[in-house]
């Protein structure tokens, strides 16, 4: 049924028909054209030749008047970060930014609202610097000029995070150490060549002194964090990884300092920088993560700052966190209703989709209850609030205090690393003993001193990070983001994943559509898709899509009925769509199979019916046969269970399948097949999952659409990958062969290394080079090894 | 042999200076967006770009 598609001009959405064109451009809906027509008037459409189809849908266009609260003065100084009555400075995050098109635009505002002196995109961050003139403009203006333009800025209650001046620090240290450790290495190499007497003689000491001078900032700079956490570890009585990091830099740092002032001996400078350069690369490869990702959202972020509180006849934006119980409030069509409440005035028909994952609305008659976090769709509501927004049904389990600790304590590398730390140091005194006793104090003192130098675990931790780094980088380039590095040995421990049906194994907004019944002719098709366009339900949206294109008929009045359908005259003929009840007026119930049925009748009789079914994700039966190969599986729904046949054959006989599960169930079974010793992964995609995701030792939220919000998580994924999610998870527990083996290869060197040391006659030149070839050495093993365990994520689709 | 220690510091500190460079530069967020400046130069300003 579907023909030609027709892209629309700012979106590249197919149009359902051709009633909105500008020339030869179409447009999908009003939103879109009126972007175009802003946009044109402003001689700004360089915005659609620099790409195609630049923009994204405005088919859900705000309501006009939105942004009322930000002329609340508390609102307005939260966004300003500076201010002088002349200029005013504010940062806004714009999600939606993807192209250069993007880029551009946003650098042009000046020319659509002249109040705006200039503005300055960074496109990693997904922010926009405004720079407006106070005396001509509003924040509020600024920030609805971006509205008009498709670039809602998202406002969040909690600010804009600043992770930027971290990443600053650490790229200094580093800059710092990598030059130090150089040209140390390169004072050094009369020492190192110490056969050349007659030079060494002359300038080997000058040149001591000049490593001494730049190895203080590599101490005192570069390696703050490993003696802060060392001492932040000593303070808790913990073995931290940290604590033999910074053992073995100042013992290094002393005994070179030592060797220098008092012995005016060799010195270790080169090694101890280089150390500490190649550890904060490391950890910098493991702490990359995706700026404009953000993880640990809490509920506040998916409601709005403000809302319209209502008293008497008066309106006034107030803050969420201001709601008192029972005040009443407005909510508009497409906002969210920010805390629970009894509807007063309206027809509700909320769509519960951030909250369920169900996308089609529900419908609540006066007086009943609307829980925070559902859209209303459709008409202006009144509420009033029966419990304050930070203690509704939905924000209990955010709050929840379920955190489980996820750095990895128990991981494979933590255990290796404190049984390491402890063997060095048995060594370490072991050789100190025997040279005592032998009388030698002077070979003890540089057997216990190089011994720590050699040996520290410096190898095994540089193994770790930079593997961590290198599977976190594979599996970003395949579509799945982790939090941090702690989440590799969880995802690798998992024995039983459990999936959310609704917008993670199905597609929430996709859905099958066949057709039963009389044929509709062409001109009957024209009919129904005229009719539908006047509906917003989502539904309706889908058959019209469905549809195609069809020429336009007057429609001569029509009547949209909240929870049933729509009916209307068309070209002299009554038109009824919508559900069995509305269209057939029999109360037999409508939905079977775990489909929902659109009706159509005209003048009575009815034609037929359109059969929506969920899809799933494309090979998500085969996932799923893999997946049981290595870790049990569950499914969870909280919807009815009707689509259990369908899901039992792809799941075959050994899943867990549960239906009508409340969020507050998917949480408690989570508990239960932990406190059966299940290490438990959950893929979920809504609020109502975000209970279930908090208490799993690994939480993964699925994001269809970029832009969209997601629950607090350990990782984000992209929708389209969910199916490799095994291959995923076979690669995380590679991580552990990779650093086993590079822990070996180190092992064969510090041998090496130990043979010297432990007769304590280790050279300084001994130690520049072993130091440097393990550390290369690793980092080249661990590269090459996750690359070849991560081809498998490679191939295929990205 | 002094002369070695002299162009030794002196080649130190220059090359200090190329480091103070690229400290300025993390500081100013150069590499803070990898995306937007080049891009933003392929952007040749003419003002009129109407569309019919």
């Amino acid at each position: 049924m579907i023909d030609l598609k027709i892209a629309c001009y700012h979106c590249g959405d197919p149009c359902s028909d051709t009633h909105l064109e500008i020339g030869d451009k179409h447009f999908c809906c009003a939103g879109c054209k009126l972007v175009y027509e802003v946009l044109n008037e402003h001689e700004l459409c360089t915005y659609y030749d620099l790409n195609a189809h630049p923009g994204k849908s405005q088919r859900h266009r705000g309501r006009e008047g939105r942004f009322a609260f930000l002329e609340d003065e508390a609102v307005i100084s939260s966004l300003v970060s500076f201010t002088d009555g002349k200029q005013t400075h504010l940062t806004l995050s714009v999600p939606q930014m993807h192209c250069s098109s993007c880029l551009w635009l946003l650098e042009h505002l000046d020319r659509l609202q002249p109040g705006i002196l200039s503005s300055r995109v960074n496109f990693s961050a997904k922010e926009i610097f405004i720079i407006m003139d106070p005396g001509q403009t509003t924040v509020r203006e600024v920030v609805e000029t971006l509205a008009d333009i498709g670039y809602e800025p998202w406002l969040s209650p909690q600010g804009t995070k600043r992770i930027a001046e971290k990443n600053n620090v650490r790229a200094v240290q580093i800059s710092i150490a990598g030059f130090c450790f150089a040209n140390i290495m390169m004072l050094s190499l009369p020492e190192y060549f110490s056969v050349a007497g007659y030079l060494q003689d002359q300038i080997g000491a000058a040149f001591r002194y000049i490593g001494l001078v730049l190895a203080l900032p590599v101490f005192f700079y570069c390696a703050r964090e490993f003696f802060v956490n060392a001492w932040k570890g000593v303070k808790t009585r913990t073995l931290n990884i940290d604590l033999s990091i910074a053992l073995a830099i100042l013992v290094t740092f002393l005994r070179s300092l030592y060797n220098l002032l008092l012995l005016d001996g060799s010195t270790y400078f080169d090694s101890m920088s280089g150390i500490v350069f190649f550890m904060l690369i490391g950890r910098w490869a493991q702490d990359k993560t995706q700026r404009f990702l953000v993880f640990d959202r809490d509920y506040r972020s998916f409601f709005p700052i403000a809302v319209n509180l209502k008293k008497g006849h008066e309106i006034t934006p107030v803050l969420i966190s201001a709601l008192k119980e029972k005040d009443i409030i407005e909510v508009y069509d497409q906002e969210i209703v920010p805390a629970d409440a009894i509807l007063v005035k309206g027809k509700a028909s909320v769509d519960y989709s951030f909250v369920t994952g169900e996308s089609l609305p529900k419908y609540i008659e006066p007086g009943g209850i609307i829980y925070a976090g559902g859209k209303q769709v459709g008409e202006r509501l009144e509420l009033m609030v029966i419990k304050r927004s930070d203690q509704g049904y939905l924000t209990h389990l955010w709050n929840r205090d379920a955190f489980t600790e996820k750095d990895g304590k128990n991981s494979f590398l933590y255990r290796a690393s404190n049984l390491f730390t402890l063997g060095v140091l048995l060594l370490t005194l072991a050789a100190g003993l025997y040279w005592f006793v032998r009388g030698e104090t002077t070979l003890m003192w540089n057997a216990l001193t190089t011994t720590l130098i050699v040996a520290c675990p410096c190898a095994l931790l540089l193994a770790a990070t930079f593997t961590n780094g290198n599977v976190m980088r594979i599996l970003k380039r395949s579509g799945l983001f982790l939090r941090n590095a702690g989440v590799i040995p969880a995802m690798a421990a998992i024995n039983h994943v459990v999936l959310d049906k609704t917008g993670t194994i199905t597609l929430s907004r996709d859905f099958k559509i066949t057709y039963r019944g009389r044929g509709l002719a062409p001109d009957q098709v024209a009919l129904v898709t005229s009719l539908l366009r006047h509906s917003t339900h989502p539904l309706s949206r889908a058959v019209l899509q469905n549809l195609g294109a069809a020429p336009a008929v007057a429609v001569e009045s029509f009547r949209n009925v909240p929870g049933m359908g729509i009916e209307g005259w068309v070209a002299d003929q009554h038109l009824k769509i919508g559900s069995r009840q509305f269209v057939q007026g029999d109360t037999a119930p409508d939905a079977e199979a775990g489909s929902s049925r659109v009706f159509i009748s005209t003048d009575g009789m009815v034609l037929g019916f359109f059969e929506l079914q969920n899809t799933y994700r494309e090979g998500l039966a085969d996932f799923m046969e893999r997946i049981q190969e290595k870790t049990a599986l569950s499914i969870l729904s909280g919807d009815n269970s009707a689509e259990y046949p369908r899901l039992r054959e792809m799941t075959g006989p050994g899943a867990v399948i549960r239906f009508d599960q409340s969020p507050e169930d998917k949480y408690r079974y989570i508990k239960t097949l932990q406190d059966h010793q299940q290490h438990v992964l959950v893929a979920g995609d809504g609020l109502n999952d975000a209970g279930a995701l908090r208490q799993s030792n690994v939480g993964i939220a699925v994001m269809d659409r970029g832009g969209h919000f997601t629950p607090a998580s350990d990782a984000i994924i992209r929708g389209n990958v969910l199916t490799r999610l095994d291959q995923m998870l076979e690669f995380a527990g590679k991580a552990a062969v990779i650093i086993k083996v590079s822990f070996v290869y180190s092992i064969i060197y510090n041998l090496i290394g130990l043979y010297f040391a432990l007769q304590g006659m280790l050279r300084p030149v001994v130690a520049a080079i072993l130091m440097p070839v393990s550390s290369i050495g690793i980092i080249l093993i661990t590269f090459f090894l996750s690359e070849w365990y991560g081809r498998k994520l490679r191939s295929g689709r990205a | 042999m002094n002369i070695i220690i002299v162009t030794a510091i002196v080649s130190l500190l220059i090359a200090a200076i190329f480091l103070a460079a690229l400290i300025w530069s993390i500081k100013d967020g150069q590499f803070e967006d990898e995306y937007a400046p080049p891009n933003r130069i392929l952007f040749d300003d003419k003002n009129a770009s109407k569309n019919k």
